[in-house]
């Protein structure tokens, strides 16, 4: 994911400008709010139903039983948050752990990420921009409840502390949270609070297991997909035939062979495409089998994948515009020089849950369930379409099926075509995607081409590094163009270059940002995917040209970044380098900053009737602060195992503006059989934590390539990887 | 009108037979736990038991299903194998974003019910159908492994002592 607006607050050249501009625009618009307010709206009169809360702020509630209810701003799906946002609170509140739930928060203003100014889930920050919030949260509650208490008890509140759940008082008093739940939601929240000393952490930090996993592993927890009739009736579904390619428009609708199928009830027009909406899936995606659409193409894309790697190419030539201004003049003259020129293709998400989205009409408003990392962008979105007032959506945020930057698209797509439907409709409905809806469905990873050039001296120092990237901008069109594009720059296309910690001598780079109207997102760890993939391997391709092992020669790079310097060698070490694999077996290492974090891998591979194996990956991760070992272990794993399915098998290709992928036997993922063994190491002693869920994406692509070079002497510089 | 069974209820339906058990179970029944991820059986998300046989239920029309059992994930655990390997989910922290996770887990109940002690080649066979995108791989075969009794379960984390914290 995790994503998104991974945005320029991370890792990108212009990060202090970009962050700083979009807080004062959030700001402007009212959307940065970070704080304790209460609930406003439909949600009170949730809240008032449920039990008495305390303390009467967005975040938590402690029940007369004393369970502690934690409302997770963020999107649940997969990296965490359900368990580590509330191990912050707990860690403050001290309270029982075993007490502590967890529940997604709806969209709502007091949720905004504190750098974003929205309530969005991204760019790796989920845990990094709630880790003081959510302490001060529980912080609060806890001292409300020691004031509480105090009163009943008529002592000093200094001669009152807590421990596991439990208020103590002078003399051995001892009573549990819920027994002053309702007497400290009486009370006003303090205007300030002290934090622990990280010393002093007793949660944070330890290895917790998640709050989330009962219900998922016996079939229980709820995903978007599984709203119900149950849970509104009358609920209808639609699935969407969706222009065959990029910009078409419908031209004219043949709904006679749909109109009266068992369980069809509408034929919608919508402005991406035609809904059929029926009393279930199966009759809807009948429907759609047999509706007729003629479409005009007039302004569709009719671009093939070959013809943009040409176009990339001629692109090239021009002078682009300026992401690194150094001067690369020394390549020309260099003792030695190595040219290289790099494909990766457009890649789709595939999340293991289709997109789907719930729309319900009623009263004087909208209500809306959907698994959506941009939840406050996309109630937003679904306003304007409905004609209502973004306060008139109540939007509740469901588990999600993965997401890995689709569910955060500043479009909104599969939200307004669903608020289409049941406006037109006027009746609840639930899209759901089709498997082939989602990878033919645009909003992709761009397909870029990359061209090096870089210079050695005679004793094999880079003298010179002149770099060009070509392909699509993710973020020219929305409504982050004005905070993250910069002179021509979009900062997520050269990200992982211009700001690379290598101090690289006469480095430059350029960008030549296309229009090809192919709809493109940002994809599990952004532009650090192909850069991560160029800068690694060539470096790599550089020691070999200085006859110098690749750890060494990185190293002389790396003086001013002791933490990428740490990681990269934690690395060497954890995996033996400099040992000799077995017969058979190539070696290769990469190390990449991003998201605020240096992750490092060496991967083992063999190749195997012309397929490469990899079979072993030791993963060093320096994400700070760590909050759940668990979890970064896991999200690890996940970041190399997401990397391999791209750099093993993932790609989407146009012919003639049609996607030619459709499901999972042409657009393969990693497979159980063919994940590798893995460890992960971490190099800790931060005091915040950074990002972790995409992190371990950028350095696996590079050290398979780089191993399969080190078994075969073949450089690998296009993606999806060929032996 | 198709008789079956679902969980041990009895079914009798007159809902169209080429609508796949998957639909009938999310649709008819609003049993949810059973995902779609596919619909053409290529990633398993949707594997529930017919007869005991681990069944992709997005391409099997309940038309053929008169007189069978079908398992789904919502009971899985009340058979003592099914509950080991829900038990060993949990101590080896295997799910993440969770979707394809009953299909993973009903996959190797059928696995484990059929092959008490399975090696890792067999594990392979049986599993390599189920697709998981947040690449919970090797935890899925650590948590076989546990539930056949191979290897002993992950040990519940330690709580680290609890400091009284002063007001």
């Amino acid at each position: 994911m995790k994503q998104l607006a991974r945005n320029a607050s991370v890792s990108t050249t212009s990060t202090a400008t970009s962050r700083r501009d979009f807080l004062k625009a959030s700001a402007a618009t009212g959307g940065l709010v970070i704080g304790f307010n209460l609930f406003t709206g439909n949600r009170i009169a949730h809240a008032q139903a449920a039990p008495p809360v305390v303390p009467p702020n967005a975040f938590l509630r402690i029940a007369r039983d004393g369970s502690v209810t934690v409302q997770v701003k963020h999107l649940e799906f997969g990296q965490g948050v359900m368990t580590s946002l509330p191990m912050m609170v707990a860690e403050e509140l001290d309270c029982d752990w075993s007490k502590v739930r967890s529940e997604l928060a709806p969209a709502a203003p007091q949720y905004a990420h504190t750098m974003f100014g929205m309530q969005i889930t991204g760019g790796s920050s989920s845990v990094v921009n709630s880790f003081t919030q959510m302490r001060t949260a529980g912080a609060m509650a806890r001292s409300m409840l020691i004031s509480a208490a105090a009163a009943q008890w008529k002592v000093d509140p200094a001669q009152c502390s807590t421990a596991n759940g439990s208020v103590i008082g002078p003399g051995g008093r001892k009573a549990g949270f819920g027994e002053f739940a309702d007497a400290a939601n009486a009370l006003k929240a303090p205007e300030k609070v002290a934090l622990k000393d990280a010393r002093d952490f007793r949660i944070i930090g330890k290895p917790t297991r998640r709050i989330d996993a009962p219900a998922k592993v016996n079939g229980t927890a709820k995903f978007g997909l599984d709203v119900t009739p149950k849970m509104i009736p009358n609920l209808h579904t639609a699935v969407v035939k969706h222009p065959p390619m990029f910009g078409a428009r419908v031209a004219k609708i043949d709904a006679s062979k749909v109109n009266g199928l068992p369980g069809v009830t509408h034929v919608v027009q919508i402005s991406n495409g035609v809904a059929v909406v029926a009393k279930n899936f199966w009759a809807a995606k009948k429907g759609r089998d047999l509706l007729q659409v003629t479409w005009d193409f007039t302004n569709a894309s009719k671009a093939s994948s070959a013809d943009l790697k040409k176009a990339y190419r001629d692109q090239m030539q021009k002078p682009g515009a300026v992401a690194k201004a150094g001067n690369a003049d020394a390549v020309k003259t260099a003792a030695k020089s190595v040219t290289a020129e790099y494909d990766v293709p457009f890649l789709a998400h595939a999340p293991m849950e289709p997109l789907n989205c719930t729309v319900e009409f009623k009263g004087d408003g909208c209500e809306i369930w959907v698994g959506s990392q941009f939840q406050t962008v996309d109630q937003g979105a679904a306003a304007k379409v409905a004609g209502l007032k973004p306060e008139q959506v109540k939007l509740n945020t469901m588990i999600a099926g993965g997401g890995f930057g689709r569910r955060a698209n500043p479009a909104s797509d599969y939200i307004i075509e669903a608020v289409e439907i049941a406006k037109e409709a006027k009746v609840p409905v639930k899209t759901v995607w089709t498997r082939e809806d989602d990878i033919k469905g645009g909003y992709y990873r761009p397909m870029y081409v990359h061209k090096v050039s870089a210079g050695l001296d005679a004793a094999g120092k880079i003298v010179g590094w002149d770099h060009t990237v070509v392909g699509q901008s993710i973020i020219a069109g929305t409504p982050f163009e004005p905070f993250m594009v910069k002179d021509g720059v979009d900062a997520t296309s050269v990200e992982g270059i211009a700001d690379t910690p290598y101090d690289i001598p006469g480095m430059r780079a350029t960008l030549h940002s296309t229009k090809d109207g192919i709809p493109s997102l940002w994809w599990r760890s952004v532009g650090h995917t192909h850069t991560a993939f160029v800068m690694e391997t060539m470096m790599d391709e550089l020691a070999k040209a200085a006859g110098q092992d690749p750890v060494e020669f990185r190293r002389g790079y790396l003086a001013k970044h002791p933490r990428v310097l740490k990681v990269l060698n934690l690395a060497a070490e954890k995996s033996g380098w400099g040992s000799k694999p077995a017969k058979g077996v190539g070696r290769g290492i990469a190390v990449h900053e991003s998201f605020g974090s240096v992750c490092a891998h060496v991967a083992d591979v063999s190749i195997d009737k012309g397929q490469i194996k990899v079979l072993r990956v030791v993963s060093v991760i320096d994400c700070g602060l760590v909050v759940n070992p668990l979890t970064v272990t896991a999200q690890v794993e996940s970041a190399t195992a997401y990397g391999l399915s791209a750099a093993l098998y993932g790609q989407v290709t146009l012919k003639d503006g049609e996607v030619e992928q459709s499901n999972f036997h042409d657009y393969p993922v990693l497979r159980l059989n063919e994940m590798p063994k893995m460890e992960v190491h971490f190099v800790e002693g931060g005091t915040m934590p950074t990002g972790v869920g995409e992190p371990g994406t950028p350095p696996v692509a590079p050290a398979v390539a780089n191993a399969v070079f080190a078994l075969t002497g073949k450089r690998l510089r296009e993606m999806p990887f060929k032996v | 009108m198709i008789r079956f069974s679902v969980n041990g209820e009895r079914i009798e339906t007159s809902v169209a037979g080429d609508t796949p058990l998957l639909w009938f179970l999310r649709d008819n029944l609003e049993l949810t736990g059973t995902k779609f991820g596919c619909g053409m059986a290529l990633c398993g998300a949707c594997t529930v038991h017919v007869n005991g046989e681990p069944t992709r239920a997005c391409v099997t029309p309940i038309s053929t299903l008169a007189g069978k059992k079908v398992t789904t994930i919502e009971v899985i655990g009340k058979s003592p194998i099914g509950k080991k390997v829900q038990d060993a989910w949990l101590s080896e922290d295997v799910v993440q974003c969770g979707y394809c996770q009953s299909g993973q887990i009903m996959a190797a109940t059928a696995l484990l019910t059929k092959t008490k002690a399975p090696s890792d080649a067999q594990i392979d066979a049986a599993m390599s159908g189920n697709i998981c995108r947040c690449g919970t791989y090797n935890r899925v075969r650590a948590a076989i492994k546990v539930a056949a009794g191979a290897s002993k379960p992950a040990a519940a984390p330690a709580a680290k002592p609890a400091a009284k914290a002063k007001a």
